[in-house]
């Protein structure tokens, strides 16, 4: 028996398996990347470049359509980071308290309000740092929050949310759940791909820019749940509030509402 | 002759240890999205358990198993010791720690990230750093047999390679080049986001790389299967090998075509092109090539030894097979396992067909059925095969043993029937809640139900499993005889020379994989827009 190598030219195994293997590739691709596009029907082939272009996967820029893209329609341009804004000294602290006073008539002197307004007492640093941000973009609207926001800059906002995160909550931790908690908030609706408001808003996951919600005034959360569903407000990252909200039953909105409002803050 | 059984039933044990706990997980997730039981409240529990579940019975056990049964053929082929013990057990050492380091942060909640790591979820470091060790360890083995075989021929210069050890080599080659696309997704793109080097992840590229592995990793698992189907089932049933190069050229030809197929894993996926998905669609359909011609061989084989026990006329053969021999029953559910399973697999693999069931429990249904069932079944029959050559002492109780059998068989079928069933009605997979009282999923509870007796059954064969095992340890000693492998029809005194060797066959792995995966994995990396922010499953909350 031959000790020679596999790959020298005179092995007879060697031309066959190489050309079977590359006949195979080649007609595959040949199928794959011409053929079968050239025979869509929905007027999608537009030469034999083109096709082998597109099957390659190769990235085209469209023109923008889509309503998000329409001068004048902002949404939310922050960047949410785990660990964000999680360590603030005692000196931003006190920078913060200091330019809160402008924020105390309608959040309360101690971050804490029956206006109806929402409580910032504990409340996610980046979370108040995000809404502030998205107030000055434009991404977020309102008659009373806007034109205070104007003139912070990025360090004030940073400041502002590391005061308001350092004061004290009622609770400790996000409430325990339990077999009365409404559907909607412990599990969702999974068929309709509503996720369970407690996997991002605590109590079973938390994930940062997400607000505290424990304690919220009830006007306030249902408000904000019906601005998410008509498109109203529209300052979420990707859509992920307007998309849970406008599949939500009015009475879910209610329960949801009822329900996080009635925990202690 | 066996030497380094220390060395084996370490591995063995370790992999069946694996197997056991993860067999129970299986089972509890089963239980707990099922109509039986409450919802648990927290989904984190859920994916913590799926993600040590997935580790264990994907990389551990399957991995541990290849390379104990690998080192048994080196010895038992080649008839001489193994060269370099002393990293073998380094390697055993490595998966054992590798193990334990990857499983403690998801036993922590820390790494909830399921086996296929799905960036951009970025779980602890020390998760993937275990998994590292693990192929790490692996790779120890890959080296050690082909330093083995390099050894083997310079000593027998021109003699045919052993099947057994030819068939095995070209296993741990697929292996060693299988991995490669996972770890580098570990190393360069998961790790350094898991370390807090960077923020962001091309999740795209790193689902193109992880399809690399993906895919070949199920023929590295079916590859000690094959063997045994090859080189223990005839001789075990009193048969005869019916072609031992159709043998070699089955196991050539998973090392070729086994690893350029991973997209069609990616048919959903946008940042791959149609025309790739569509190449890899038509060379995961080659893959029938040497799965028609293994059946074929063996089914020939094994209609030899019917006829050599006195069967005859066209299906006389089969009454007279030794249906009360564990390995002819092992084969026979194995082969019913594989056939169910791979006529589902049509369906994944198609472009067109995959977009009815994917991401359903569909596809959940098939790989239990291919690898716990087809395949671990067979891995059971190795076991059952060695261990009086590995202990000294007789495997006695038959009864067990096929019982055993029956029951993986049953079980296996009962659980993974309703699941393709349940996919069909478009139940999605990787789901710790379904709410049946919704009129739309309803009809699911029941099909789930008995899916939860399937895995019930399963945990039982399980523990019959080891029971068995445990059982050889303790019954009475014997001398075995040497350990055989199959006898050929026509014994090979001289193989063609492509057959003997691997050279040919991988530099066509190399080319096809250059062509398949060239293209769309240049492109991805030329874009520098692709990147998202890594999310950290157990994050402070």
């Amino acid at each position: 028996m031959s000790t020679r190598s596999a790959n020298s030219p005179r092995n007879r195994w060697l031309a066959p398996a190489v050309l079977i293997t590359l006949l195979i590739a080649s007609l595959s691709i040949a199928t794959g990347f011409i053929w079968l596009p050239s025979l869509q029907l929905n007027g999608r082939f537009h030469g034999v470049w083109n096709a082998i272009c597109s099957a390659a996967g190769l990235v085209y820029n469209r023109a923008p359509t889509d309503i998000e893209r329409q001068p004048g329609y902002r949404t939310s341009t922050v960047i949410v980071l785990p660990g964000m804004l999680r360590t603030a000294g005692a000196a931003s602290v006190g920078r913060g308290a200091t330019l809160a006073l402008q924020c105390t008539t309608c959040h309360g002197a101690r971050g804490v309000s029956d206006a109806d307004t929402p409580n910032l007492a504990g409340q996610y640093a980046p979370a108040i740092y995000k809404e502030l941000l998205d107030y000055q973009s434009g991404a977020r609207t309102s008659a009373i929050m806007g034109p205070r926001v104007t003139n912070l800059s990025d360090q004030d906002m940073r400041e502002l949310a590391a005061y308001y995160a350092y004061l004290p909550r009622l609770s400790a931790d996000h409430s325990a759940v339990d077999e009365f908690t409404p559907t909607i908030v412990l599990i969702g609706a999974p068929m309709r791909n509503i996720a369970p408001c407690v996997s991002c808003h605590g109590a079973t996951g938390y994930k940062t820019g997400s607000a505290w919600l424990e304690g919220e005034s009830l006007t306030y959360l249902r408000t904000q749940l019906r601005a998410f569903a008509s498109g109203s407000r529209h300052n979420d990252i990707s859509g992920q509030m307007r998309n849970v909200a406008r599949g939500m039953t009015y009475t879910e909105i209610e329960q949801a509402s009822a329900y996080y409002a009635s925990q202690p803050w | 002759m066996l030497h380094s059984k220390r060395l084996i039933l370490a591995h063995f044990w370790l992999a069946f240890a694996a197997f056991g706990l993860a067999l129970i997980m299986g089972e509890w997730q089963m239980l707990v999205r099922s109509p039986l039981h409450t919802w648990i409240g927290n989904p984190d529990w859920y994916y913590r358990s799926v993600t040590a579940h997935g580790t264990a019975m994907a990389y551990v056990f399957p991995t541990l198993v290849a390379m104990g049964f690998g080192y048994a053929i080196t010895e038992a082929a080649l008839k001489r010791p193994l060269i370099g013990l002393k990293w073998a057990c380094a390697g055993w050492v490595l998966i054992a720690v590798g193990t334990v380091t990857a499983l403690v942060p998801v036993s922590l909640g820390l790494a909830s990230v399921l086996y296929t790591f799905y960036p951009p979820l970025i779980g602890s470091p020390f998760y993937y750093l275990g998994v590292v060790l693990v192929v790490i360890g692996s790779w120890i083995w890959v080296a050690l047999m082909c330093i083995n075989l390099h050894v083997w021929k310079r000593a027998n210069p021109g003699a045919p390679v052993p099947l057994a050890m030819y068939a095995n080599v070209a296993g741990s080659l697929l292996w060693a080049w299988t991995a490669v696309g996972a770890a580098i997704e570990l190393l360069f793109q998961i790790l350094p986001a898991a370390l807090g080097f960077t923020s962001t992840i091309d999740a795209g590229l790193a689902r193109v790389f992880f399809s690399w592995s993906l895919h070949a990793i199920v023929y590295f698992w079916l590859m000690p299967t094959y063997i045994a189907y090859y080189t223990i089932v005839p001789r075990a049933i009193g048969g005869r090998l019916f072609s031992d190069p159709m043998a070699r050229l089955s196991f050539v030809l998973f090392l070729v075509i086994a690893m350029p197929i991973g997209v069609h894993h990616l048919f959903a996926d946008p940042q791959v092109g149609a025309g790739f998905k569509f190449v890899h669609s038509v060379f995961t359909a080659l893959v029938a090539v040497p799965t028609l011609l293994t059946v074929f061989t063996i089914s020939a084989s094994v209609e030899i030894a019917g006829r050599l026990r006195g069967g005859t006329g066209a299906l006389g053969w089969l009454k007279a097979l030794p249906w009360r021999n564990p390995m002819m029953l092992a084969l026979a559910f194995s082969f019913l396992m594989l056939g169910f399973g791979g006529a589902g697999g049509l369906i994944n693999m198609s472009y067109q067909l995959d977009s009815s069931i994917h991401n359903t429990q569909w596809v959940t249904g098939h790989f239990h059925l291919i690898f716990g069932g087809a395949i671990v079944i067979m891995y059971f029959a190795i076991a059952y095969d060695l261990w009086p050559h590995l202990t000294g002492r007789a495997l006695a109780n038959m009864a067990l043993i096929r019982t055993q059998l029956w029951t993986w068989f049953i079980g296996m079928i009962v659980l993974t029937f309703p699941w393709h069933w349940v996919g069909i009605l478009g139940m999605p997979r990787r789901m710790g809640f379904y709410d049946y009282t919704n009129p739309a999923i309803a009809p699911e509870a029941l099909p789930v139900m008995a899916s939860v007796a399937g895995g019930a059954i399963l945990v039982v064969s399980g523990a019959l499993f080891i029971a068995a095992l445990i059982g050889g340890h303790r019954s009475e000693q014997q001398q075995p005889d040497e350990y055989r492998f199959s006898v050929a029809v026509q014994p090979s005194r001289a193989v063609p020379v492509a057959l003997n060797g691997f050279g040919l066959w991988v530099a066509l792995m190399l080319l096809l994989t250059a062509i398949n995966y060239g293209f769309p994995i240049a492109h991805l990396m030329s874009l520098h827009d692709t990147s998202v922010p890594a999310i950290r499953t157990g994050a402070a909350r």
